[in-house]
């Protein structure tokens, strides 16, 4: 089995965030990043999957220099190899364009399984997954609960988590894509030794000039209008009337809301 | 791994600080760890998060079984093998690594970080430096894994600092394949589930020597647990040695050397003691500013008030001076270190002898920097810090311990200047010289000082002339008492007071420095404002200390020279700390933690 993992770096969770002067995302100076909290959980499962039938798990991240630390947490719990796709070109992309460089370079390393967290802590898109496995041309699952390989290595059954605490168990053929969702497994600990050995494994750096991808296709179909806080606010209303016609002007209301 | 970071390869004299100006890049800070060492930080913070942090209530409750399946498992990841060398199935990292291990376990809890440093610490350093390859063999792997779990026994009933009177005695038996030990071992920490033991016994009643003693062994035996102020999930019993059987092969060291052993062992112990108070601090620190962030006394959070504010502040400055300098110290050693065999046991020991002086100086000061932290958290808390439902009281109750062990305090402050004047005596250091030149300058017309620019000139300045005043008062000193001066406690105390103040506030100003060289003064703005408040009141401090010293060393004139000298040196215009210790308190109520 080969699995490749997607990792993003994300703000860590006790990061100050303050918004950038633009309002067009937050200022990322002085954050510090942490490993995309459901992409622990993929790599976790993909090294769960090679002991059990052996393989390769290859880490792959797109960003800049800094995200070779969360690649090579992966590598220090045990995957074998690592891509870092870095082109500040690819940066500040949407989830479509960057899911194109990177199921080019994942489409010329072939796979038998793609695995990426659910979604991001950062954007929170959960499309990078899904649009990974239509451009890579294989099916695709989401929110998995669980993973179980199957046939011979030619089919993987899924566990997906759906509302209200139903499930539901999806069987596809291999090779697919699939985005995990966070506690699915207990992710491992990096151990001492395998962060002193990762040192000694291969990141092969990828930039846009290695691939074939055309300028208007890296252009994003998407953007972020305007970041901001919610603002704290309390208004209450009155509604005047007999009961009967509070009760209609109330459910009015609630309706345009959308509440009920 | 340190040593790409810092400028020069020589091996820098342990003690030279106070006679040599350093430049920023000959020092090692936090900002140069590299990403291993971050990723080792960051499994360390990981695994106390999520395994012993939880269990801390059930630890102190003296769950024994808990707390060492937590030690083993542990193990599992390597926390127990970083200082093992890989030829004995052990990770052989560098110092860093181990410092930053320590730092990062404090915040599991007294009780776990001082068992698992008793183990990793004094009770496996022993064999990694004076065992045979067969001991070493024999018990390295499997003390690696936390299969064997250790504990380092020196101390006796009646002899705690005066190691080196130890009663406990060894006769080797008739047929000559075993010692046969007696005495009592006191205070022992993991006594009550370690498999062996370090141990110490006189030869025939007059030759100390080290012993690797087994739980199994017979004779061997250990007393009840302690009842502790603090750490009380820690074990701490006596070991009883009656008539224990010991065979020949399990003597540590040579015959009647056994000092070498427990001296440079607990060197080693103080220094990393030093990394623990920084990561205890840092900790206790996350919890006042959050309980000042969410206790609201008159319809405002106490963490806005200006009271709560100078002492979260307070906290942090001196963190930054104790942090600073533990991995300056960490990576002069690495320095020293490179290229050492990891079986030259001489080569190594001898690289970690050289900062003798840094080591103590961090054990004293960063344990007093600790209790000071704990001693504010309590009172941020209020009568919540009073009661044991809140985290408050038990960091003050095991801070306290820190004191006293790995040598009281007492001993290390004595130490300090003991051993300086020493390599001035042996000539390694020119310590003699430099006091010869500063007399001269008392006596000669003072020159105008020059006017210097730069990032905190006025503070390099300041530690400039406090290093003047350590070669003023120990210059004096070594004058007036000569070969004498060891029965002068009061006077190597106060001196060794003066040079700890030196060497944290050096150290803050090159980190400072450092920082600003790499990332411009716009980011450094709170760096440079803690920077500025602990070098302003140091030297304040080192004043206060330096007086009594001078009054009790010279009279008359020369008093009256040195006093003036004293002020000259101790000069400099008040810094803002109210206003500078605002602004880092509001970083790091806004952070919610210790903010450099």
């Amino acid at each position: 089995m080969k699995i490749i993992v997607c990792v993003k770096q994300v703000p860590s969770r006790d990061a100050i965030l303050r918004i950038n002067e633009t309002s067009s995302w937050i200022q990322d100076r002085d954050i510090a990043y942490d490993v995309n909290e459901p992409d622990s959980y993929a790599v976790e499962e993909a090294l769960k999957i090679k002991e059990k039938f052996g393989g390769e798990v290859v880490i792959c991240s797109l960003g800049p220099e800094r995200v070779q630390v969360a690649i090579k947490e992966g590598l220090a719990k045990g995957a074998d190899r690592g891509i870092h796709i870095c082109d500040p070109a690819l940066d500040n992309l949407d989830a479509l364009a960057q899911a194109r460089a990177m199921a080019e370079v994942i489409g010329k390393e072939g796979f038998d399984l793609v695995f990426t967290g659910l979604q991001s802590d950062d954007y929170g898109f959960a499309q990078t997954g899904v649009i990974l496995g239509e451009l890579l041309g294989v099916p695709s699952a989401t929110i998995a609960m669980a993973v179980e390989v199957q046939d011979g290595e030619k089919s993987v059954r899924v566990k997906r988590e759906l509302e209200a605490g139903w499930f539901q168990w999806y069987q596809m053929p291999l090779p697919a894509s699939i985005s995990i969702q966070s506690g699915l497994n207990q992710p491992r600990y990096a151990t001492l030794k395998g962060i002193m050995n990762a040192k000694k494994k291969e990141i092969r750096k990828v930039t846009l000039s290695d691939l074939s991808i055309s300028k208007d296709l890296l252009v994003p179909k998407q953007k972020i209008e305007r970041v901001y806080f919610p603002v704290k606010s309390k208004k209450t209303e009155i509604i005047d009337g007999s009961a009967k016609e509070a009760a209609a002007k109330l459910v009015t209301k609630l309706k345009q809301m959308r509440a009920l | 791994m340190s040593k790409t970071v810092m400028a020069k390869a020589k091996i820098v004299k342990g003690g030279s600080f106070l006679i040599e100006e350093k430049k920023p890049s000959e020092i090692f800070t936090p900002e140069d760890f590299s990403e291993e060492q971050r990723a080792i930080a960051k499994t360390t913070r990981d695994f106390v998060a999520g395994e012993v942090y939880p269990n801390r209530s059930e630890i102190e409750n003296k769950n024994k079984e808990l707390l060492v399946s937590l030690l083993r498992k542990s193990g599992e990841l390597g926390l127990l093998s970083f200082d093992i060398p890989e030829k004995y199935e052990g990770l052989g990292l560098d110092k860093v690594c181990s410092m930053l291990v320590a730092e990062n376990l404090a915040p599991a809890g007294g009780s776990f970080a001082v068992s698992h440093g008793g183990h990793t610490g004094i009770g496996t350093w022993p064999i990694i430096y004076f065992g045979t390859e067969a001991q070493k063999k024999h018990y390295l792997p499997k003390l690696a894994t936390g299969e064997l779990l250790a504990a380092y026994a020196l101390t006796e009933p009646h002899s705690g600092s005066d190691a080196l009177a130890a009663k406990t005695r060894a006769v080797l038996s008739e047929d000559g394949k075993h010692y046969i030990l007696n005495g009592t071992k006191m205070w022992i920490t993991n006594a009550g589930f370690a498999d062996v033991f370090v141990t110490f016994a006189k030869v025939d009643g007059d030759k100390f020597s080290g012993f690797i003693i087994e739980k199994t062994f017979p004779g061997v035996s250990t007393g009840g647990e302690e009842h502790k102020m603090g750490i009380r999930g820690s074990s701490t019993c006596t070991l009883e040695l009656n008539d224990a059987k010991v065979p020949v092969e399990n003597l540590l060291g040579e015959i009647g050397k056994g000092h070498l052993i427990a001296f440079n062992v607990l060197n080693m112990g103080r220094f990393k003691l030093g990394a623990g108070c920084v990561g205890g601090a840092k900790a206790a620190m996350k919890e006042a500013i959050a309980y000042a962030n969410e206790r609201h006394q008159f319809n405002r959070p106490i963490s806005s008030f200006g009271a709560i504010k100078q002492k979260l502040a307070e906290m942090a400055i001196r963190c930054y001076g104790v942090e600073s300098a533990v991995y300056r110290t960490a990576g002069l050693i690495d320095q020293a270190l490179e290229g050492v065999d990891a079986d030259d046991n001489a080569g190594i020991l001898k690289g970690i002898e050289e900062y003798a002086i840094e080591c103590s100086a961090m054990k004293v000061y960063g344990t007093e920097m600790l209790d000071f932290v704990a001693d504010e958290m309590v009172q941020v808390y209020g009568g919540y810090g009073y009661s044991e439902e809140y985290p408050a009281a038990a960091v003050y109750r095991d801070s306290r311990i820190n004191r006293i062990f790995e040598g009281t305090n007492e001993i290390n402050r004595m130490l300090i200047p003991g051993m300086l004047l020493k390599k001035a005596m042996k000539g390694e250091l020119a310590l003699m010289q430099a006091v010869k030149q500063l007399m001269e300058e008392l006596l000669s017309f003072p020159s105008m000082d020059d006017e210097e620019d730069g990032v905190l000139a006025e503070e390099q300045k300041m530690v400039r002339n406090a290093k003047k005043v350590v070669l003023m008062v120990a210059g004096s000193a070594a004058q007036k008492y000569m070969q004498n001066i060891s029965d002068q406690q009061e006077l190597l105390m106060g001196i060794a007071d003066i040079i700890m103040e030196v060497y944290a506030m050096e150290s803050a100003l090159l980190r400072t420095q450092k920082f600003v060289e790499a990332n411009g003064e716009a980011s450094a703005e709170l760096r440079l404002e803690a920077t500025k408040v602990f070098i302003n009141d140091a030297v304040d401090r080192i004043e206060i200390k330096a007086r009594p010293l001078l009054a009790a060393l010279v009279e008359g004139d020369m008093l009256r020279t040195q006093i003036a000298a004293l002020k000259r040196f101790t000069r400099h215009t008040p810094y803002n700390c109210i206003q500078a210790r605002q602004r880092i308190a509001a970083a790091m109520t806004e952070t919610g933690k210790y903010i450099f």
